[in-house]
């Protein structure tokens, strides 16, 4: 459906998150967190006047990385923890399409974790939201490296004496330029916070409490949604990235939710790169010019 | 009959920081630009400082395909040189070297020592000029003008400074003048200039052919013997427009590389055997998704770490058993450096076609190897056939990322083209892309989707050609060899015929299709069959036998890290022609 602009000028009807919605419905357990993170995303979308075909949503393995077959975008499902590698290649091939990467905290914490720290580190122009569980589901629930200290699971059936990861401060001293963390049951809050992830211009993590029902009795809707307090309510200043680390340490009465961190001086990597200064490599004419050949035969004589 | 031809080698030797490669690039770049053919190999070690590093440069006013099989002139930058070469030094050559720190041993007949007394001659403390001193000597050994040299060595020096250019100037002079007075020169005098060639190595040339292809995606982490290929993309990547990372380890890469394909770019990435073998998964990724991606693996001895300098031909069952599953794959060892420079384009046009995964196989030898190219060899503008690439809006419904078509060849649309949005996933999916791997498990859809795949492969596959015997029909010997070893068993071929025994070469370029029974057909007329290889267990043979039934009468095998030289494969075939062995290994004279 298109309209028509007073110039003449056919502009596409905007979207809504319902046009989102992808060719099958998700295989996710009743309950599961993830459902709020895919609508999030959905609306996210349809908020920012985005068109499926600009977007390219990339994902590993893992219950969360089904999450591109459920929503209208291209999409790729790749291996194992190799989703923000795979999203780096493609965003600076064709920096014009937003690409957004999906998956669980094993994926991407564990398995992908060298990825994580690197992506970061080059500030990417990513929007990546993980769907943190602390456990791994599509397994049957072995510990994650979100799992708390102590957590008992099929693996760890004694109890893990394992510290976990903290995705927040962890994206923080690796050089992510934009760190938030949501939760599955706040649509609303989540929703903003992807917003802000896919316009800011850089490496931004979206940390997301998704609850398992079926293999975490230890965090579930229960234990999250007394617990979480928004950032924003308290008047967090997100250019202080000391405070910010000290709020995402808390895990107690008190835990944190909102945009810990965002910077803005930083230049995203497909802006540093001089290559681009024309337009993505993936649409630049392939062939070599009269000129280009001449120079390389020139420099090897 | 013409004059005999000009062949000369030199060998270069020193510890790593002595700085071999200076002497031995200003000699190789005269004598390119005076037209003369050239092959160099370079031995070494993984080590930036000591150890025993050695050169070997060898010209001739004829294409050589080998760093051949002596040397004519030594220059010894240590003593640990003099010590292991001098007993391969025979009649006629000339032994090069700093009278004031290295002292000969015993000398075979013939054989000219040449003692430099480099620090009567420079009066310098600078360690290095005797190798330009060296370098004077041995343009005078060889007949040349000094003004050549000079030339040469201003262009070299001209961005260290004015005093650093003449001081370098002064010590060649003074090394040429001393050779003039007191050493004889070579009896064969240097041959008249003819047409300037250019000089590459293997990894320039690969690189080179991949920018031709259209390559706007490079990525790789640092790994020797394939790290030239990255210096290569970094150096002239924004005069190129192409995309050149350098990425945390080689699952990044290899994956990044996929997703720069994805999006309709022509992308690719180089490593060695282990960094390859961080990469199998997302091969398998590749041919699952059906995304076209070039990835070239330069072998080194392994296996492990293996010896990361040194060459060897092992890993031909790690590319042919890359990833798991069931997949189709194009598999390619290319036979020297310009065919490898060739070779990308065309592998880049299949793999489009057939939107699956290319592996190149090269090596230490090729890539690392510096050669002479005549410029009109090289076909810059070679063709680009994107093959069924979907880049242009549609408003039509209903697209099938994976349509099942008669050829097996689905379209393939890209992120950022409207009206065909789907989802390339590594699970296995229906023709919509869908997953059929989770929620629904469907086996006639999952045999479908299987033999799409192979279909489609086969019908691309169809263009490669068969190798072809060359050199006489009736030989008495042919010799099998695959990627590198060709111009090794070309020289040998004609050394062979000088001991009466003619011989021919099948040599194999493709792995992947590899037509096995049209090589079989091919080798049925022949006379005895012997398989050269530069590894232990005989992976080609074994994967020829597979392939077609055929099994050689004879072997040559070679796995002690250096590359055959042309003697190693004429005496193996003396051997066996005798009736000696079955399976001959050469000894290897060099110790490097």
């Amino acid at each position: 459906m298109t309209t028509t602009t007073a110039a003449g000028q056919q502009t596409p009807a905007p979207l809504t998150a319902r046009d989102f919605k992808g060719k099958v419905d998700p295989d996710w357990c009743p309950g599961c967190g993830d459902f709020g993170v895919l609508n999030s995303l959905q609306r996210s979308c349809a908020e920012l006047g985005l068109r499926p075909h600009e977007i390219l949503v990339v994902s590993g393995i893992g219950c969360s990385s089904n999450l591109p077959g459920y929503i209208n975008a291209y999409g790729m499902h790749t291996l194992h923890g190799r989703a923000l590698a795979v999203a780096t290649g493609a965003k600076m091939a064709n920096h014009r399409l937003h690409v957004i990467a999906t998956g669980g905290d094993g994926d991407g914490y564990g398995i992908g974790g060298n990825h994580f720290t690197h992506t970061a580190r080059r500030n990417v122009d990513l929007t990546y939201v993980v769907m943190n569980n602390q456990i791994y589901g599509l397994t049957t629930g072995q510990i994650s490296p979100t799992s708390r200290d102590g957590m008992k699971t099929k693996s760890t059936p004694f109890g893990s004496v394992e510290m976990p990861i903290n995705p927040i401060t962890s994206a923080i001293m690796n050089g992510a330029t934009y760190v938030a963390r949501g939760y599955s049951g706040d649509i609303r809050h989540l929703t903003e916070l992807i917003k802000g992830g896919i316009q800011h211009r850089g490496f931004a993590l979206i940390d997301v409490f998704s609850p398992c029902v079926t293999f975490n009795h230890d965090n579930g809707h229960p234990f999250f949604k007394d617990r979480v307090t928004k950032l924003e309510d308290e008047g967090h200043d997100p250019t202080d990235w000391k405070t910010a680390c000290e709020k995402a340490m808390l895990w107690g009465d008190t835990i944190y939710t909102g945009l810990f961190l965002q910077v803005g001086s930083q230049e995203s990597l497909d802006a540093r790169e001089p290559v681009l200064d024309d337009g993505p490599v993936a649409r630049s004419p392939l062939g070599l010019t009269e000129e280009q050949a001449q120079g390389i035969i020139r420099r090897m004589m | 009959m013409g004059p005999a031809k000009y062949d000369l080698a030199i060998g270069i030797g020193g510890e790593a920081g002595q700085g071999i490669a200076t002497p031995g690039d200003i000699l190789a770049r005269i004598f390119v630009r005076r037209g003369l053919h050239l092959n160099t190999y370079n031995a070494y070690q993984s080590i930036i400082r000591g150890g025993h590093i050695f050169l070997t440069v060898r010209i001739s006013d004829e294409p050589i395909y080998t760093h051949g099989d002596q040397l004519d002139l030594l220059l010894c930058l240590n003593q640990d040189t003099m010590n292991r070469h001098l007993n391969l030094m025979g009649d006629g050559s000339r032994v090069v070297f700093n009278a004031d720190s290295i002292t000969p041993g015993e000398v075979n007949p013939g054989a000219h020592l040449c003692p430099i007394p480099v620090a009567e001659l420079t009066q310098s403390r600078n360690r290095l000029v005797q190798n330009t001193v060296a370098v004077g000597v041995v343009a005078s050994l060889m007949g040349l003008d000094f003004q050549v040299l000079e030339d040469s060595l201003r262009l070299r020096f001209q961005r260290q400074g004015e005093a650093i250019m003449t001081e370098n100037v002064n010590v060649a002079r003074a090394g040429f003048d001393y050779a003039q007075d007191n050493f004889e020169p070579f009896a064969e005098s240097l041959p008249e200039p003819a047409k300037p060639l250019g000089v590459w190595a293997g990894n320039d040339a690969i690189a080179m052919g991949a920018a031709a292809a259209g390559v706007k995606f490079y990525a790789a982490y640092p790994m020797s013997p394939s790290s030239g290929i990255l210096h290569w993309m970094a150096l002239n990547a924004r005069q190129l427009g192409i995309m050149v990372r350098q990425v945390e380890d080689e699952i990044g890469v290899a994956n990044m590389v996929i997703g720069a394909a994805a999006t309709g770019t022509r992308a690719m990435c180089g490593t060695s055997g282990g960094g390859f073998a961080l990469m199998t998964e997302a091969v398998g990724s590749a041919g699952m998704m059906e995304i076209p991606a070039v990835f070239v693996n330069v072998q080194r001895a392994g296996p492990s770490t293996g010896v990361p300098t040194k060459t060897e031909q092992g890993d031909l069952w790690q590319a042919l058993g890359a990833s798991q599953g069931d997949f189709e794959r194009f598999v390619v060892a290319p036979k020297d450096a310009l065919d490898a420079y060739n070779t990308i384009p065309e592998l880049f046009n299949l793999v489009d076609e057939g939107q699956c995964p290319g592996i190149v196989i090269s090596d230490l030898l090729i890539s690392e190897g510096r050669f002479s190219f005549d410029p009109d060899d090289v076909d810059m503008h070679p063709p680009i056939d994107r093959g069924q690439l979907i880049t242009e809006h549609s408003a039509a419904n209903g697209y099938q990322r994976y349509l099942d078509t008669e050829t097996g060849i689905s379209p393939r649309a890209v992120p950022g083209t409207e009206g065909y949005v789907h989802v390339a996933a590594t699970d296995e999916h229906d023709e919509d892309g869908v997953l059929i791997s989770d929620e629904f498990t469907h086996p006639h859809k999952r045999r479908q989707m299987v033999e799409k795949r192979a279909r489609k492969f086969l019908h691309v596959a169809k263009a490669v050609a068969p190798p072809q015997l060359e050199g006489p029909a009736d030989a008495d010997v042919t010799l099998i060899g695959w990627g590198s070893t060709y111009g090794v068993i070309k020289e040998a071929i004609e050394q062979l015929a000088d001991k009466g025994v003619t011989a021919n070469q099948l040599p194999v370029k493709w792995l992947i299709p590899l037509n096995g029974d049209a090589i079989a057909e091919t080798l049925s007329g022949t006379k005895r069959t012997i398989i050269v290889e530069n590894n232990y267990s005989g992976q080609f043979a074994r994967y020829l036998r597979s392939e077609s039934g055929f099994a050689a009468d004879g072997h040559i095998r070679k796995y002690d890290g250096e590359p055959f030289m042309p003697h190693h494969i004429v005496n193996g075939v003396m051997e066996q022609l005798a009736d000696k062995t079955e399976i001959y290994v050469p000894y290897q004279e060099v110790i490097v």
